[in-house]
Order: structure tokens, then sequence, then C-alpha cells
């Protein structure tokens, strides 16, 4: 077979097929697409202004590593103005975290990007192995779930930025609906698709690469040479989602404008968010946004402390959980949101 | 029959089911036509450690594993059906692990 000439520039050899248009093109073409195609969605749902202190979530993984190299690269090319940090979080778990936060004080030096890290252990006096020594592999996630959107939001104000931005991608957001659409959790649905979002005591959180497939961040990744770092956590088995990606990357192989579809069917559940959310409050004891009286992680804290885990778990508490709190327990600081320029209007976007 | 040396690499995690080896050279003997899916076949029998289910399903490359053949995607060289020839370089990347 003679060399398949790239569609775009009709010069070099094609070396990747595009998932989202079948249109096969050469590297330079791709770098330069991919690159774009993150502008537009940047641009389009206006998710920056000049002289924003933006916050990247690196965890030293393909999407994050990609990311913190796309945006020093946009910020640079299309002078966005915007002051760019790495932000980690150590979870605690020895043998997985340790290892990628390697890779993300190397990816550091690389992009030259300041970088702050906040540990579970630090903030919370519980890391993932003391948490899955305590309470086994079941709800492990659910734990370092809270407590990661915990400590994102404390390690960004702490940082005093405005944004924080994720490596979520086009895949993660398609198999989040089908996760919600199995759960039948229609109000999360109409919310999982938005590129940005933002509660009233929240930092604002955005994923630029809600529409880029990951099949073309890891050949971004593996083209440019970047480093990042690929082990499973080891707590990891999380059956459910587990069989949500088989099954998405099955629907890719045959259809791959599938991600694309499955994305934009949940963002055509739009959900009346004044019915049906929550009101919000103040946790009472740390100061976090919590829809009851304790935000999720002082009551997960609370459950791990008492030695009773479940207390964290259930919807709702009972009378006899209700007994005062002992003197010693360990609680999170008091969370203050940095001083941000609150007034600037935000702009929902999905699209 | 054909005798191939090839350079084959696992990334993207997908080295822990390979010794934790990203790199092997292999020189190896397979019946014509030598394609990408006897090649799959013969590391998945000879290569393959451990949790077979991560690299196959069926007989077939799992889905979520990029290949390159020559530092191309696969997918523009006919993926399972690329005739292999002697001093190819192929890649397999797990998309699978966590971002
Ligand atoms: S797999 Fe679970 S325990 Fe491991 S890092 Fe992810 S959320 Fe945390
Ligand atoms: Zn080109
Ligand atoms: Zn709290």
């Amino acid at each position: 077979m003679p060399p398949k000439l790239c569609a775009l520039c009709d010069t070099s050899r094609a070396i990747i097929k595009r998932p989202k248009t079948g249109q096969q093109i050469c590297k330079e073409c791709f770098f330069w697409v991919f690159e774009t195609e993150v502008h537009n969605t940047i641009i389009g749902a206006k998710l920056f202004k000049h002289g924003d202190k933006v916050a990247i979530g690196a965890s030293g993984g393909k999407d994050s590593t990609v990311l913190a190299y796309v945006m020093k690269t946009l910020n640079e090319r299309y002078d966005y103005g915007l002051d760019l940090y790495l932000l980690s979080i150590d979870e605690g778990i020895t043998g997985y975290r340790d290892d990628s936060l390697e890779t993300v004080k190397r990816n550091q030096q690389q992009y030259n990007l300041p970088l702050k890290i906040l540990g579970y252990e630090e903030l919370y006096g519980w890391t993932m192995d003391k948490v899955v020594a305590k309470i086994g592999k079941k709800n492990n996630c659910t734990y370092c779930g809270v407590f990661r959107r915990q400590a994102l939001d404390r390690g960004a104000a702490s940082l005093g930025v405005d944004h924080i931005v994720t490596g979520h991608n086009a895949d993660d957001i398609a198999e989040t609906v089908l996760m919600n659409i199995m759960r039948g959790d229609i109000a999360r649905l109409g919310r999982c698709t938005l590129i940005c979002t933002q509660g009233e005591d929240t930092i604002r959180r955005s994923k630029p690469f809600k529409y880029a497939y990951e099949k073309e961040i890891v050949m971004y990744a593996y083209f440019k040479k970047l480093d990042y770092f690929s082990t499973e956590c080891i707590y990891s088995p999380d059956a459910y989602r587990g069989h949500a990606r088989v099954f998405l990357k099955d629907l890719e192989a045959a259809r791959p404008s599938a991600i694309i579809d499955i994305i934009h069917s949940g963002e055509a559940f739009e959900v009346n968010e004044d019915v049906k959310m929550k009101t919000q409050q103040t946790c009472t004891r740390c100061g976090y946004i919590a829809s009851n009286d304790l935000c999720k992680a002082c009551a997960l804290l609370e459950g791990l402390e008492r030695g009773m885990p479940s207390l964290g778990i259930r919807e709702r508490r009972k009378k006899e959980d209700d007994t005062p709190m002992p003197e010693n327990l360990r609680t999170i600081p008091m969370f203050q949101m940095p001083d941000v320029n609150k007034a600037a209007t935000v702009e929902l976007s999905s699209s | 029959m054909a005798t191939l040396a090839l350079s084959l690499h696992f990334g993207g995690g997908m080295e822990l089911l390979f010794d934790n080896r990203r790199d092997h050279e292999i020189t190896i003997t397979l019946p014509a036509p030598a394609d990408v899916r006897l090649l799959i076949d013969w590391i998945a029998t000879n290569l393959l450690q451990e949790r077979k289910e991560l690299f196959l399903e069926g007989p077939s490359l799992r889905p979520g594993i990029l290949v390159l053949i020559n530092d191309t995607d696969w997918e523009l060289e006919g993926e399972e059906d690329y005739q292999l020839k002697d001093g190819d370089d192929i890649v397999f990347i797990s998309t699978l692990h966590g971002g």
C-alpha cells in the first residue's frame, strides 16, 4: 500500500485516523487540530478571563499531563493571560500515588509551572492506606472521591485561584452519562455534561477536554513523548465503572461517534436546577458547602474517627448517632473561599 | 512460513502484563499470511504473563488498546489484516488506565 497522504495538508504521510471524523491526518496537522479544538472549546464556552489564576488538577496520569501541556501551549499561543498552577492531591496510597506524584514533580520542571501538593494526611489525618485498613476495600472510593473533591477546593483556595480545570475527557463524560442513566439519576445526568460548574460557594471547575477523545489524548501524549504515569490504583476495582467503560469502548469500536452522541443525549436532559437541587448550606463544623449540617467529608471523617464508618455513608443520621462528639476527634480546618472577584458573571454553557 | 524480527512495545500500563517490561525484541516464525492477528495470538500465548482478559476480548485485541505499526495508527494499516514485515515496530498502548 502506498502511504496515505494527510487529508488536511496533502503533503505529509497520515499517521492517525481521527475517531471523531474518520479523517486521516499527519502528525503536525494532528497536533494542530487537537490543540485548536481545545482552544475552540475554551473560547466557545468563555471559560477564562484575562488575568485568571487557574489550577490544573494534576494526577500525573495521561489526561492531566496532556491538559497541563496543552493549557500552557494555548496560554502562550493565544495570550490568554492566565496564571497557571499545578495542583495535586496526595491520597496517601503507597505504591500508587507516591509514584505518580514523582511524575507530577517532573512535569513541574518540564512545564515550569508552580506546583502545590495537598495530602489527605495533612488535611484529614487519614491517608487512603489508613482508610482502607479501617474500612476494607468496599466503600473506599466513596471516601476518596469526597475527600478529593474537597481537597481540590481547599488546595485551590490556598493558592488563591479562581478556577480549577480537570482532565476529564469525552470518554469519561460519556461513561458518566451512561452510569447516571443506569442509576436513574436524572439530576446528575443533566449536570454531568456541563463543561463548567460553579455553585455559590465552590470554586469554578471546568473540563476543557470535554470533547477530546481519549484515543487522541493518548496519541497526543505518545507522539509528543509526554511523561505520564499509568498504573491502576491498588484499591481500584470499581467494577461498575469498569463495565460501563468496557461497554463504551465496544460501542466506540463499532461506531466512533458513539462517544459524542452519548454526550449530546446527556445534554438533552436539561434539569431545572431551582426545582431539583437541594438547598446548599455550609458545614457547621468546617465551613465547606454542605447539603446537611455536616459536609460529606466531615460526616465520613467523624465515622472513621469514632470507629463507626457507616455513620458517614448513611443518608440520614439516626438519633443515637447524635451523641456529643468526643473532644479529641480530628476535624477539618475551617474553609474560606479565596477572595476573588465574585461579581464576574459566570456563564454556564453546555456546548 | 516467515521468520520475522519484530520490536514490540507496551505502554499506558500494559507493560504490567508483560513482566513490567516495555520493550521486547522478538524473532518469530509464523505461517503465511503473517498478519497482526497471528502476532496478537502469539503474544497472548507466549509473552503474556497474566490476566489475558486485559489484552484480549474473545480472539481479538481488547477495545481501548491502541496499536501503532511503525509509528502509524493501525487503523490506517488494515488493523489485524496488516501483513508483518521483517523489522516492523509495533506499539500497544492501553487507554484504560487512570487519567
Ligand atoms: S480507585 Fe478509588 S481509592 Fe483509588 S484513587 Fe481512585 S477513588 Fe481513590
Ligand atoms: Zn497534514
Ligand atoms: Zn465539613
